[in-house]
């Protein structure tokens, strides 16, 4: 049970740790930032949330667990707010959204 | 050893977006970057405390998160309207 436990909680940690990866590569790769906005939420949603499921399968039933889940409630509610306030007040300030806009790039 | 390998791709994923906050043409990519480094920060102070046998540090995780929106949101409004204490668009008649 334990073994099972400490397989399934390995492939999470691994899985968020990839995806937090990929999120942050798009993060620098992707060439506008409204691509790029979606790129932060690969990291907020799927890395932190399989990392905490992963953290939470090692914590067991204890204070560390329950801290664990508000710190996922947390990221939960508060990450699409900013992302929203983000993408919202860069459209205010009259960043653009077409894509010609942009000189076009090398790659 | 598996905290290892998440807390290596966590550093890993926290350069590269480090690189976009330095490197980001407008304000905005700055702020998101900033929005990105503080969550790996907070998974960073957790995968930490369980890395060290301490999950004491999951408060801190707590409080960087609370204070990464806090800061996120103020910057936004600051670089919205230019001043913090601005009430913003005026209400709608009705």
């Amino acid at each position: 049970m334990s073994a099972a436990l400490d397989v399934l909680s390995w492939a999470l940690l691994v899985a968020g740790g990839a995806f937090c990866v990929i999120g942050a590569l798009g993060l620098v790769r992707l060439r506008r930032f409204y691509a790029r906005t979606h790129a932060a939420s690969v990291i907020d949603s799927a890395g932190a949330g399989l990392i905490l499921a992963g953290l939470l399968l090692q914590a067991g039933w204890t204070l560390a667990a329950v801290k664990l889940v508000v710190i996922g409630l947390l990221i939960f509610f508060a990450s699409p707010t900013a992302t929203h306030a983000l993408a919202n007040a860069a459209l205010a300030r009259g960043l653009k959204l077409e894509a010609h806009e942009e000189a076009p790039s090398k790659r | 050893m598996m905290f290892t390998v998440a807390a290596l791709a966590l550093l890993v994923a926290l350069g590269l977006a480090l690189a976009r906050a330095i490197a980001g043409p407008t304000v905005f990519d700055r702020a998101l970057a900033g929005n990105s480094i503080g969550t790996l920060a907070m998974m960073m102070l957790a995968v930490l405390g369980f890395l060290d046998g301490r999950p004491e540090f999951l408060d801190l995780a707590i409080l960087y998160g609370l204070l990464n929106i806090v800061g996120t949101i103020a910057v936004l409004k600051f670089f919205r309207y230019g001043d913090l204490g601005d009430p913003g668009e005026p209400e709608a008649k009705r």
